[in-house]
C-alpha cells in the first residue's frame, strides 16, 4: 500500500441511524405521531443489509448496534489513522425509498437535522451532505436552501439508481440550487428501487445488485452529459461516491465513440464527454475494483489521463480494504497527495471556509 | 464505426484486404413483410395481420429510440432490387462477402420472434426465421452460417428448437439477446443453456431486446445515443447475473459470445466481481471459482463497434486481458456503425494474433474447418 497523506479529506464516511426512533426529536408533531402510531420502526435499505460482509468491516463492527452508528467508533476507526483533516459523512439512511413525497420530504428533514446534532455538533472535524427527497424537486430545493446556511454541508446527496435517470430536465432545479449554493452533488451507489435495481431487471442476490452499481453510475454519467446538465450549469460539480472508477476509461472509450457517430441527436453536447468528465465530475477512491498490482494500477492511472479525478475515501464502515491500506499500491508520493488533499478541496468549495459555531437548521 | 454516405460498393472494393477473414455479426433482413409467411402456419399470418407482435415494450410500429439512419444502416446499403438494408444475399455478396473476402459469415438475425409476449407466437416465428435462414441465405452460400433464434421467454419450446437445430451444418450457434423477462443468469433461461451444451454450439447473446425493464436502473434514458451506450451496461449486468448464478459451474461446456457490446469493460467488471465475491462469496457458494476465471475460460467477444481509445498501448492492455484468442471479428453488416475490417486493427499487431483476430478464432470457436 501507499502511507496515506496527514490532512487529507475523507469523501465517503456513513454514520448509521440507530433506528427510526432516533429521529423522532427531529420531527414534527404529525410525523412524530405517525411513525409512532403507524408501528414504523426501521428504515433499512436492501443495498445494504446490516450484517452483509460488505455492509461493515468485522474489525469496525461494534458489539452492539449498527456499524457506523457512534462519533467515537468513526474517529477512533478512520479519522484518526488516517490523520484525516476532514470527513465528510453521507449518511445512507432509507429515507429515499419510501414512495410518499411528503413522508420522504419529513424524514429527509429529520436525518439532516440529526446529522447536524450528533454527529457535525460532536466534533470540528465532521462535514455534511444534505440527503433530499428527489423524488419531490420543489421540496429538495427546499430542503437544500434551508440546509445549506450552515456552511458544515458541503455537498448533496442522491442515490444513483432512482426514479428517473438523473440527467432529465426535471431534475435541473436542484442542479440549479447547487451551483448556486456552491455545493457540489453527491450520487452514491444505492437505489431507492423504485425500479428494477439492474438494467436487465431483478437478479436473484444481493451481490448482484452490489456489482450492478457500477453500472448504475455509467448509465447516470451518459444521462448527465447527453442531456446537457454541464453545458447548462457549468460549474456544478458531480461526484461519484462508492462508484468505483477502474471502469471509467473503456467506458468513457465508448461514449466518445457513439457522441461522434449520433451528437447531431444531442447538438448542446458541445464538448467531448471525456472532456466534461475532467472538469466536473469526481470519483471516491473506495472501492478500487483492480488487483492490487502496482503495474495494473498505474496503467489504469495512465488511461484515465488525469491525476484530477480521484478522492480519498474509506468508505467507512464498508469493507473496502483491510487494515489502513486505503490507498493501493505504487501511487506516487505526488499523486497521493493529489488524491487525500488537493483533489478534494478542489471539488469541495466548502472546504475552505473557516466554521465557526453555526446556527443549526 | 463510420458513417457512409457513397453510394454503390466501389468504396469496399478500394479497401479490401487480402486475407480471409470471419464476420460474427451480419445482419440478414426480410425484403417484405411477409417473407416469412410460407414458413408460419396460416393461423399466425392472421394473427399477425390483426394484432401484430405484442412486444415487451409500447411502439406497434418503430423503434422506441428513433435510429440515427434508416434501419439503423448504411445508406449505400439498399438493394438496387429494392427492400431494406440486408435483404439481398447478391448485393450482400457484392458488398461485403467478396470485397472484405469473407470466408466465413455469421448470421444474426433481428426483429424475430424474440421479446414479445404471446410465447406461442415467439416459437413459431423463431422456427420460421430459422428455416428463412437455411432457404434464403446459407443454402444460397456455403460461407454463411446461421444462429439458431430461439422463443427467449420460453425455456422448453426454446430448447425443443435448439435439439431440432442438432447437427445442423446450417448452424454455428444459438441467439439471444442481452435483455429479456429476467437477467439472463436466471433458472427460466437453463434449458436453453443446456440444450446448447448438449449440441455443442455456443449461445450468442447480442445486445438489444425488450424484456418490459426499464434499460437503465434509473428508468427510461431521452436519447437514442443513451441506449447505444447501455447496450454495454446491460451487457455486462446479463454477464454478472450468468455468472453469480452458476449457470458456466451447471453447465462447464457451454461457450457464450457476448456481441456488439464492447468488449473493454471485461477486465474491470472481472475485477469487480472477483472483489465483491471475495467477501459476498457466502451468499453464492454455487460460485465455486473466481468469476474472473469463468469469463476468461467461457466467454467469446465479437469486436464491432471497436473499442477505441486514444493510445494504441491502451487497446492493446485490454485485449492483453480478454485474450487475443477470444475476439471474433465482426463488421455489423449493414448497420450504419460498420467496422471497416482493413481499419479496425492499429499497427504493432503480430501475424500470429492478426490471425487469430481476424479468422482463426471463429473458425475454432464455430468449428468450421
Amino acid at each position: 500500500m501507499t502511507a496515506p497523506v496527514a490532512g487529507g479529506v475523507d469523501c465517503d464516511l456513513h454514520p448509521a441511524v440507530p433506528h427510526l426512533t432516533s429521529l423522532l426529536p427531529y420531527m414534527n408533531d404529525y410525523w412524530r405521531d405517525q411513525v409512532t402510531t403507524r408501528g414504523m420502526t426501521d428504515l433499512l435499505s436492501q443495498s445494504y443489509p446490516a450484517n452483509s460482509p460488505i455492509a461493515g468491516r468485522a474489525d469496525w463492527r461494534p458489539a452492539r448496534g449498527k456499524p457506523g452508528e457512534s462519533v467515537d467508533d468513526l474517529v477512533k476507526h478512520a479519522i484518526a489513522p488516517f490523520n484525516t483533516a476532514f470527513g465528510i459523512l453521507n449518511p445512507l439512511y432509507g429515507v429515499q425509498l419510501v414512495f410518499s413525497e411528503d413522508m420522504a420530504d419529513a424524514f429527509c428533514r429529520a436525518l439532516n437535522g440529526w446529522l447536524v446534532k450528533e454527529w457535525l455538533d460532536r466534533d470540528a472535524r465532521l462535514r455534511g451532505s444534505i440527503v433530499i427527497p428527489a423524488q419531490s424537486v420543489e421540496k429538495s430545493v427546499a430542503e437544500i436552501e434551508r440546509c445549506a446556511t450552515d456552511r458544515r454541508f458541503v455537498q448533496v446527496l442522491m442515490l444513483v439508481s432512482g426514479d428517473m435517470p438523473l440527467g432529465k430536465r426535471h431534475y435541473w432545479p436542484i442542479y440549479a440550487a447547487c451551483e448556486r449554493l456552491g455545493l457540489p452533488v453527491g450520487i452514491h451507489a444505492g437505489s431507492n428501487y423504485h425500479n428494477p435495481p439492474t438494467s436487465v431487471g431483478w437478479g436473484s442476490y444481493h451481490i448482484e445488485d452490489y456489482v450492478a452499481q457500477a453500472q448504475a453510475f455509467q448509465t447516470q454519467i451518459t444521462s448527465l452529459i447527453v442531456e446537457g446538465v454541464f453545458a447548462k450549469f457549468p460549474a456544478l460539480k458531480m461526484v461519484m461516491l462508492e462508484s468505483g472508477f477502474t471502469w471509467l476509461p473503456s467506458y468513457l472509450w465508448r461514449l466518445h465513440k457513439f457522441w461522434r457517430g449520433v451528437r447531431m441527436e444531442t447538438p448542446w453536447v458541445d464538448r467531448a464527454p471525456a472532456e466534461i468528465v475532467r472538469s466536473n465530475i469526481r470519483f471516491s477512491l473506495q472501492p478500487v475494483d483492480a488487483p492490487p498490482e502496482p503495474d495494473t494500477l498505474n496503467r489504469l492511472f495512465d488511461q484515465l489521463q488525469s491525476d484530477e479525478l480521484l478522492l480519498f475515501s474509506t468508505d467507512y464502515p464498508h469493507w473496502q480494504f483491510d487494515g489502513d491500506s486505503a490507498l493501493p499500491p505504487g501511487l506516487s508520493p505526488d499523486l497521493a497527495r493529489k488524491i487525500m488533499i488537493d483533489n478534494p478541496h478542489a471539488a469541495y468549495a466548502r472546504l475552505k471556509d473557516s466554521v465557526a459555531k453555526e446556527t443549526t437548521p | 464505426m463510420n458513417m457512409q454516405f457513397r453510394s454503390g460498393a466501389q468504396q469496399d472494393t478500394a479497401s479490401a484486404i487480402e486475407t480471409a477473414i470471419a464476420d460474427c455479426d451480419i445482419h440478414p433482413a426480410r425484403a417484405t413483410a411477409t417473407e416469412l409467411y410460407p414458413f408460419l402456419a396460416k393461423r399466425w399470418h392472421e394473427h399477425l395481420a390483426t394484432y401484430g407482435k405484442h412486444a415487451y415494450q409500447g411502439m406497434m410500429e418503430g423503434p422506441p429510440y428513433p435510429k440515427a439512419q434508416p434501419n439503423a444502416s448504411r445508406r449505400d446499403a439498399y438493394p438496387p432490387e429494392g427492400g431494406p438494408q440486408g435483404s439481398s444475399l447478391s448485393f450482400m455478396q457484392q458488398q461485403l462477402l467478396d470485397p472484405h473476402n469473407v470466408a466465413l459469415g455469421v448470421l444474426n438475425p433481428l426483429n424475430t420472434g424474440q421479446g414479445i409476449r404471446n410465447h406461442d407466437l415467439s416459437a413459431a416465428l423463431a422456427t420460421a426465421i430459422n428455416d428463412w435462414q437455411i432457404e434464403k441465405w446459407t443454402s444460397k452460400d456455403s460461407r454463411l452460417k446461421g444462429s439458431i433464434v430461439v422463443a427467449n421467454e420460453d425455456g422448453p419450446a426454446a430448447a425443443a428448437e435448439i435439439r431440432r437445430r442438432a447437427g445442423d451444418p446450417n448452424f454455428v450457434q444459438v441467439l439471444l439477446l442481452s435483455r429479456n423477462v429476467e437477467p439472463l443468469g436466471q433458472r427460466r433461461y437453463w434449458p436453453i443453456y443446456e440444450a446448447a451444451q448438449e449440441i455443442g454450439v455456443p449461445v450468442g447473446v447480442h445486445a438489444f431486446g425488450f424484456g418490459g425493464n426499464p434499460i437503465t436502473s434509473s428508468g427510461w434514458p431521452s436519447y437514442y445515443i443513451e441506449e447505444m451506450v447501455g447496450h454495454s451496461q446491460c451487457q455486462q449486468t446479463a454477464l454478472a447475473s450468468i455468472v453469480l448464478e452458476g449457470v458456466l459451474e451447471r453447465f462447464p461446456k457451454l461457450r457464450m459470445v457476448m456481441i456488439e457490446a464492447g468488449f473493454g469493460w471485461a477486465p474491470s467488471l472481472a475485477w469487480r466481481l472477483d472483489k465483491v465475491w471475495q467477501k459476498l462469496r457466502s451468499e453464492v457458494p454455487h460460485v465455486k471459482r473466481p468469476p474472473s476465471e469463468y469469463i476468461r475460460d467461457h466467454i467469446w467477444w465479437t469486436t464491432q463497434p471497436m473499442e477505441d481509445p486514444e493510445k494504441r498501448e491502451h487497446l492493446f492492455q485490454v485485449i492483453e486481458w480478454v485474450g487475443w484468442d477470444k475476439l471474433l471479428f465482426a463488421t455489423d453488416y449493414p448497420h450504419w456503425d460498420f467496422d471497416e475490417p482493413s481499419r479496425v486493427l492499429p499497427p504493432g499487431v503480430s501475424d500470429v494474433n492478426r490471425e487469430a483476430f481476424y479468422l482463426g478464432n471463429a473458425k475454432k470457436l464455430y468449428g468450421i474447418a
